[in-house]
């Protein structure tokens, strides 16, 4: 037994551990949605059944910095064949890192029966369970066409500003390194993306992934990772909080962290994040 | 400039006509499969941090070890079990630039690893592995006896 519903979360039933995937694998009530960061993995093997959401392929416009929008969004629900009543569970690589990314951007669209599996495909393998190569085909379905609701869940630049100047609370969540500006100069690489180090004035530094028990991917407990943002950090869920990172997708993972496991009210996720606040003209940065 | 090695641009022409994602998905698992360890004649857990690539998400290691006819033959670490592709750009490497004239290594543009995973990979993803052939690119200059940049 994983004990999810013993690690004291406030919103536990956003969480399945993968025996209940297992047990619900061919549940016509239930897609399994696989999202990566390694765009092979879910080719080499999959859990049986699950379709694959693809970050840049799948969420993002490919014209501009945005997301689909509700016609894209509903192409993308009827492609992996998808109605409103049904239960998403989300799953990916890197301790869920990107299985947030989407979870969070189909939450834009309202989306709010979905669930993340605790652990990811790095307790799934762990555990021996069983994976194909075969794709699943499922019939196209008809979405409803829901517009993008960027109002509850997501920040812009300019709205972090007004909160920064309110000396709200910022959680960055990237890592020590790009908290501090710290360049890592090497023969080759592309820009970092920024032009500027350093993060947002007033921002706690909390690496995404100290949230999760690094020997199988699965979620801190309630009391570790209050002891993390709460105790450590002075975070607080009776005020609004912005996590950022680079591109908005490991804060997404904080996202989930704050809002589901810790139950804080009101959580947003900068995605314009790093790359674009350390690219923008005037907008103060700390060191 | 030096022409970049043959057995590279063979394989990139083969990927300059892949537009399907699963296409492109299966060659390159395909190439991951055929990924090999460092042996450890060449290195050892644990592995120096100076062969570590920066920033790769999947904890790549590369090493270069001469070969009497004056090229090096690269060998590599993944440490994270979920890196395919860093072990498919592995692959490849070792494939199409061990045993190929250093100063043509050197010469191999970062580009080519969109040619290889496609545009739209992730920012990190691409970082990454570039940063894997910037070492390998690294080890070929210093045994051409180039500067660095």
């Amino acid at each position: 037994m994983s004990g999810i519903e013993t690690r004291g979360y406030v919103r536990p039933e956003a969480l399945v551990d993968t025996q209940w995937v297992a047990d619900h694998l061919t549940d016509p009530r239930i897609r399994i949605i696989e999202s990566n960061e390694d765009q092979l993995l879910y080719p080499s093997g999959h859990i049986p059944g699950a379709v694959q959401v693809d970050w840049t392929a799948d969420l993002n416009d490919p014209l501009s910095r945005d997301y689909i929008n509700a016609e894209g969004f509903q192409r993308l629900a009827s492609h992996i064949g998808i109605t409103p009543d049904m239960t998403l569970v989300f799953y990916g690589d890197k301790n869920n890192w990107w299985a947030c990314y989407a979870f969070w951007v189909f939450q834009l669209f309202g989306h709010t029966n979905a669930k993340v599996m605790d652990g990811g495909r790095l307790k799934w393998e762990g555990e021996g369970r069983p994976t194909t190569r075969d794709l699943p085909q499922y019939a196209a379905t008809q979405y409803p066409l829901r517009q993008r609701d960027d109002s509850r869940i997501r920040a812009f630049r300019d709205e972090v500003l007004k909160h920064v100047q309110a000396r709200g609370q910022l959680v960055d969540v990237r890592s020590t390194p790009e908290f501090t500006g710290e360049r890592l100069h090497m023969a080759d690489y592309p820009n970092e993306g920024a032009l500027r180090g350093g993060h947002i004035p007033g921002a706690k530094s909390v690496p995404w992934a100290r949230a999760i028990n690094p020997d199988n991917g699965t979620f801190k407990t309630a009391d570790e990772l209050r002891a993390i943002y709460e105790g450590e950090q002075g975070l607080s869920g009776s005020d609004e909080v912005v996590a950022y990172c680079r591109i908005g997708e490991r804060s997404s993972h904080t996202w989930f962290v704050l809002t589901y496991l810790l139950g804080y009210p009101n959580v947003r996720n900068y995605d314009g994040s790093w790359t674009e606040w350390g690219n923008s003209v005037g907008v103060p940065i700390e060191r | 400039m030096a022409d970049i090695p043959e057995k590279l641009t063979e394989l990139l022409e083969d990927f300059t006509f892949v537009t399907d994602r699963n296409e492109r998905a299966a060659l390159l698992i395909e190439m991951a499969d055929k990924f090999e360890e460092v042996p450890p004649q060449v290195a050892e857990r644990p592995f120096a941090e100076e062969h570590h690539v920066q920033r790769c998400e999947s904890d790549a290691y590369v090493w270069a070890v001469d070969q009497q006819d004056g090229t090096l033959k690269f060998h590599f670490a993944v440490e994270n079990p979920q890196g395919l592709s860093a072990r498919a750009l592995a692959a490849i490497i070792d494939e199409t630039l061990s045993g190929q004239p250093p100063a043509q290594v050197a010469a191999v543009p970062p580009d080519i690893i969109y040619t290889l995973f496609g545009k739209d990979i992730s920012m990190g993803k691409g970082q990454g592995l570039m940063g894997m052939l910037a070492m390998v690119k690294y080890f070929a200059r210093e045994r051409a006896g180039l500067p660095h940049p």
